[in-house]
This record gives structure tokens, sequence and C-alpha cells, in this order.
């Protein structure tokens, strides 16, 4: 169908093609560690050992009912409902920060289940509606 | 078909679709900013900083369909020679390159009251950043290389390049965790933006669009002018 030359230049980008495709998957694949934003609760517990000088980010929910607020702390449980972490954390919080909804802590690890945050964000999920449908949906629960 | 496409026989249509492009454009985009700024509802959390998001997704989405595009074009340009598929691929980059800006600025507007940062380095926005500095390469290419003979394949094979990109940005909130959200509009699952918030978004997708073939066709017939001057009837 197609001459000989248009096959061999097609053979010759599918080749360069797959080379940098693979070197792409490779370099990202060894690079994993960087390329996630944060950790999980269960994947702290796996951590094989607690390195409390390096800054991470750990994120999950926040557990329902476990938001308390001292006098300039905050402290907190981020589950990912396997597993949990306690997290405390002074400062603001950004808006959407509340219970049951992502949040992604940044900050040290003290122990598998101590972490001390410097910096709180909160992570929104792919849910878009207005107030009226989501108390709807509330009421039907 | 392709014969179709040679530029002296395309320029007499494409001289005058610019202004129908535009009128289009006006009236779109007059709708789509009524029902995205005015009629359709605020959001269950984040209230009117959802607004933001009727310029920010359709920009992203188009400045990822654009790349596409060039992508598929130069793939033409390199394996079957198709000659006139160059100056289209260089014409569309320019209105890509705007779009992936605007993604990354509202993003970061909306990144701020929402998620607590103005910016960060998850696997999406990276990617996209990586994606803007693909089309600057791109461009820059173009610039660099204006009168060699060679320009048409450093510059397809900079896009082609690129396109590994693409499913990198689009799976990037799925192979990792991010603190991007993960796609709300999927086509085989259920949507999860309420279909109120659903007519602003594909209005102004369609607006951005029709800006972007307007600016394609502005670019292209500038650089069909250009070759008519060099007394040049084909490439």
């Amino acid at each position: 169908m197609y001459g000989k030359k248009v096959k061999l230049r097609l053979l010759f980008l599918s080749f360069i093609f797959l080379i940098v495709v693979l070197s792409v998957f490779l370099i990202l694949k060894s690079l994993e560690e960087n390329v996630v934003y944060f950790i999980s609760p269960s994947e702290i517990k796996n951590l094989p050992e607690v390195n409390s000088s390096k800054r991470l980010r750990v994120g999950g929910m926040v557990k329902e009912e476990t938001i308390k607020f001292d006098q300039n702390q905050i402290s907190f449980v981020i589950t990912d409902f396997k597993n949990e972490i306690n997290v405390t954390y002074s400062g603001a919080v950004p808006n959407l920060f509340s219970e049951g909804k992502g949040v992604v802590a940044e900050g040290y690890l003290k122990d598998r289940s101590f972490f001390e945050a410097k910096k709180i964000l909160a992570k929104h999920d792919e849910n878009y509606m207005p107030p009226e449908v989501k108390e709807a949906l509330e009421a039907n629960k | 078909m392709l014969k179709n496409f040679e530029p002296n026989k395309i320029f007499s249509l494409t001289s005058k679709a610019p202004k129908y492009v535009l009128a289009t454009f006006i009236i779109v985009i007059s709708v789509g900013l009524v029902e995205a700024l005015i009629i359709s509802p605020e959001d269950y959390i984040q209230s009117h900083s959802v607004r933001i998001m009727y310029v920010h997704v359709p920009s992203a989405w188009i400045s990822l369909g654009t790349f596409s595009a060039i992508a598929i074009l130069s793939f033409s340009i390199i394996v079957f020679k198709i000659k006139s598929f160059i100056l289209i691929a260089k014409s569309l980059a320019p209105a890509g390159l705007v779009f992936n800006i605007i993604a990354l600025v509202t993003g970061s507007i909306w990144g701020k009251p929402t998620w607590g940062t103005w910016w960060a380095w998850d696997a999406r926005i990276t990617s996209m950043l990586i994606l803007a500095l693909f089309y600057i390469i791109y461009i820059l290419a173009w610039r660099i290389y204006e009168n060699g003979e060679k320009v048409h394949k450093i510059t397809s094979m900079i896009a082609i390049l690129g396109a590994i990109n693409i499913p990198i940005i689009k799976y990037s909130v799925d192979w990792w965790s991010t603190l991007h959200q993960p796609a709300s509009i999927n086509i085989f699952e259920k949507t999860s933006i309420h279909s109120s918030m659903i007519v602003p978004l594909a209005l102004m997708t369609a607006a951005f669009a029709l800006f972007s073939i307007l600016i394609f066709l502005m670019k292209y017939n500038t650089e069909l002018i250009k070759i008519k001057n060099k007394g040049l009837d084909r490439l």
C-alpha cells in the first residue's frame, strides 16, 4: 500500500518513540517516591524506619469527630480507613479543611502514629454540586 | 482530498472564515459567561470559587487537544511527507500555549483558597508545566530554524516526543497520589459534576475552542501570506 520509504520512516519513528517511552517509564518508576505527592497512613506504618528530620507529606481523610482545637494548636486524625495517624498543627487551616474531607499534611514524623504538621493543605474531591443537591443527598441517607 | 489543503486553494476559504468564527465566538462566550458567572449555582463546599473551573477546565482540555493535534499532524509530516500539514501544525501552537498558561494560572488562583497553596509539585501540575515547556520549545524551534530546510523535521520530532506527556497528564491523577482531584467528567463512568454545572462548562469549552480556531486561522493566514510574498506557489 505504502512505499518502502514510508515504511522505513514509520519503523524508524516507532523505534525512537518506543525508546523514549521506555526511558520515561523507567525514570518515573525509579523516581516514584518523589512523584507521589503524599503517602498514606498505611504506607507510614510500613516504613522501614522513622526519620524524624525528613520533611514529608501524609494524606487521607480527616476522621469524623477527631478535630480538637486547643489554645494555639489543632489536632486531628488522618485515616485511610485501614490505618490512622495523629496530627498536630498550629496555624491557620484552609477553608475546605473539615471532618470527612481529604487533607494533606506536610511536616515531620515523630513516630509511626504521631505527625507534627508544618503546613495543612485541603484536598478537594471530584464532586461538584449545588448546596441544595447536597442537602437532598444528606436527607436521603 | 489532501489536494484541498494546498495553501493557495485553501487561502480563499481561510481568509473569509475568521469573521464568521469571531461572530459565533462572541455569541457563545456571552451566553457562556452569563451561565458561568450568574445563572449556575455555587458549589456546596467551595461556594463561588467553583466558577474558576469554567475557565480552568476548558483551557486545560484545549491545550491538551491542540498539542495532540499538532503531534498527529507532525506524525503525518514525518512519515507520509504531507507538506500542507506543516503550516497547520505551526499555526496551532500559539493558541495552545495561551490556553495552557491560562489553565496553570487559573489553577493557581483556585488552589490558594481551596487547597491553601498557590503551587504544588504534584504529578498533574508538574506534567502540565512540562506541556507548556514543550509548547515553548516547539514555538522557539520554529523561530530559531526559521529558514532552515529541516525546520519541519525538527519541530515535528519535538511534537511527537512531547506527545508522550499527554497520557501522563491525563492519567497522572490515577497513577500517583496527587493533590489535584481525579477527573470529574468520565466518558464511560458516572460524571461527578451536577448537570446545572455541566451547561456552563460545555458552553465555555465551545467558546474557547472557537477562540483557539480564530487565533489559528489568523496565524495560518499570516503564514500563507508570507509564502505568497516569497513568490512561492507551493511550500
